[in-house]
């Protein structure tokens, strides 16, 4: 088991407009995207995030060794319980989930 | 063959700041046009919905003197879409005095182009009952009430009406919302340069120097030609590797491939990326395929009620340690006297304690278990009145103050950062459309005026 820390060079987090956050995971050889496009499921993902997994996309990027992660915000950027309105914080949850 | 078409773009945002020594250097260029965005739905529903400007006036009639200039010394059209951060029609008139202003100060005679983007509630209430407004996802639902407070409506125009507005020989043309692409691939696509080619370079170079080395210093120079486009770095330490240009392509979107924009979608899937040099990178490959009907995509915001926060801060390591337990007995006591003081049953306040220190940004998801030696506690009370909102903040003000832990300790006293504690933060809205709505013609409900000055 490794953290997707130590598996990528850089994770980071946005809001993709006001209903959708993404995740992309960069990777800094083949060997590491490999085990991350491997480890990092769907349902890895959903776990991590407690949402369902149909509220999810996962993109793998070969070209740009990247793993992309979206997903529909449980609360709209700005409403009345969102607490990280760019949704930025999502990459640190993420750098400390072991995979694989 | 048609000659290439060379844009300009001096920053992500007006107001955001650039280098001026590098937009010379893409003034070198001898672009066509120079294309900058004007804001976003980014920093949330709050502009919209008051229909304000999220950047200083002050600072962005700088930086829209030094780009007026520019314009006027290298006789092209200089665009700006989504003018005063959410593009409603009072920040199309906010920019249209700032360009009247500067352009009698310079001296200038200026051909301005308007495009209103704002659109009626009973404008969106009759495309509803035509069926023509369609719910992306996921998509806020849309009520009697919801409807009736909401305060703005725009719709983001495609690259139609800003080609109006080019034909009719504008020097300045302010949009309302508009596609960031839109602004930038609009010169191109009217020189029928290739068509995947002019959207990918738009969405590359919208948030300017962000596909670089070097994301602040701002400018970005694209030219689209019939088989793709060419872009680089005008900032002498920025460089674009077709790393930084692809990856721009992840950003802020949540799918990597496909983009959609009003009449059409783009996929890059096919698209390559190749180093020309160590600065300029070649794109080729990427494709647009047009709809069947025209759709424009619609934001709006809502009145959500009116906030007042408290924060205090914790630092006696008892109730840093029990905070939970804190945080539970100060919840109650509150909800107790606010239901045997508030004479409002209807009421549909909502009060939200939030640990800073301890799970503040991640909620439930948090999985750290250290302690910092204080925390933060923010309350966010939200109300129907500002009145009732003040109201509750001023019961909870003594109980976040002073409330032991339990009854047989001493009364504590957390630290308040300031006076009041209570901070009225006025309006609060929320986003209330993920739509889409279908147009007969793309200019449809986009009036384009223009004036000479």
């Amino acid at each position: 088991m490794a953290s997707l820390s130590e598996l990528t060079h850089k994770i980071r987090s946005k809001n993709a407009g006001p209903f959708w956050v993404t995740i992309d995971l960069f990777c800094e050889d083949d060997a590491h995207y490999k085990r991350v496009r491997d480890g990092l499921t769907l349902p890895v993902i959903a776990r991590c995030l407690l949402i369902p997994e149909n509220l999810v996309k996962r993109f793998e990027i070969d070209n740009l060794k990247v793993i992309k992660v979206s997903f529909q915000r449980k609360y709209f950027q700005g409403s009345r319980l969102d607490r990280d309105m760019h949704g930025a914080q999502f990459a640190f949850l993420l750098e400390q989930l072991q995979i694989d | 063959m048609t000659k290439s078409t060379k844009i300009l773009v001096p920053s992500g945002v007006l107001g955001l700041g650039f280098s001026e020594d590098a937009l010379i250097q893409g003034l070198k260029r001898q672009p066509d046009i120079i294309s900058i965005d004007g804001g976003s739905t980014d920093s949330g529903p709050f502009y919209l919905g008051m229909g304000v400007s999220k950047y200083s006036l002050e600072v962005c009639e700088a930086e829209w003197h030094l780009l007026m200039q520019a314009r006027h010394d290298n006789k092209i059209p200089l665009v700006i879409g989504s003018c005063g951060t959410c593009g409603v029609n009072a920040g199309v008139d906010m920019m249209f005095d700032m360009t009247v202003r500067i352009a009698k100060k310079l001296g200038h005679s200026v051909k301005i182009a308007r495009i209103y983007c704002e659109r009626e509630r009973s404008e969106f209430q009759i495309a509803l009952s035509e069926n023509r407004i369609k719910p992306l996802e996921p998509a806020p639902q849309i009520t009697q009430d919801s409807l009736s407070k909401i305060t703005h409506i725009v719709s983001s125009a495609g690259v139609e009406p800003i080609q109006k507005a080019i034909e009719a020989g504008a020097d300045v043309i302010l949009v309302g919302r508009a596609t960031d692409t839109a602004l930038i691939a609009a010169l191109p696509l009217l020189n029928n340069a290739h068509k995947g080619a002019s959207w990918h370079a738009a969405k590359i170079a919208e948030c300017g120097a962000f596909c670089s080395t070097n994301p602040s210093s701002g400018v970005i120079f694209v030219e689209v030609d019939e088989t793709g486009f060419t872009v680089e770095a005008m900032a002498q330490n920025a460089l674009c590797t077709p790393e930084t240009v692809a990856a721009h392509m992840l950003y802020e979107n949540a799918d990597p491939f496909i983009l959609l924009e009003p009449g059409g979608h783009l996929d890059v899937t096919d698209a390559t990326y190749t180093a020309l040099d160590a600065r300029r990178v070649r794109v080729e490959g990427s494709q647009w395929h047009s709809s069947d009907t025209y759709t424009v995509k619609l934001e709006a915001a809502k009145l959500s009620g009116y906030q007042t926060t408290l924060l205090t801060i914790v630092r006696e390591p008892n109730y840093v340690a029990h905070i939970d337990d804190w945080i539970e007995k100060l919840s109650r006591i509150c909800n107790t006297k606010i239901k045997q003081s508030m004479t409002n049953s209807k009421s549909t306040h909502s009060i939200d304690f939030r640990v800073i220190g301890k799970n503040a940004v991640l909620g439930e998801l948090e999985f750290s278990e250290s302690l910092a030696p204080e925390l933060g506690v923010l309350v966010i009370v939200t109300a129907d009145s500002q009145g009732e909102a003040d109201d509750i903040a001023m019961l909870i003000n003594p109980y976040l103050l002073h409330l032991p832990l339990s009854e047989d300790e001493p009364i504590p006293t957390t630290a308040f950062a300031y006076s009041p504690a209570n901070s009225s933060r006025g309006a609060f809205f929320e986003f209330a459309l993920n739509h889409i709505m279908k147009l007969e013609k793309p200019c449809d409900g986009f009036p384009l005026i223009i004036d000479e000055v």
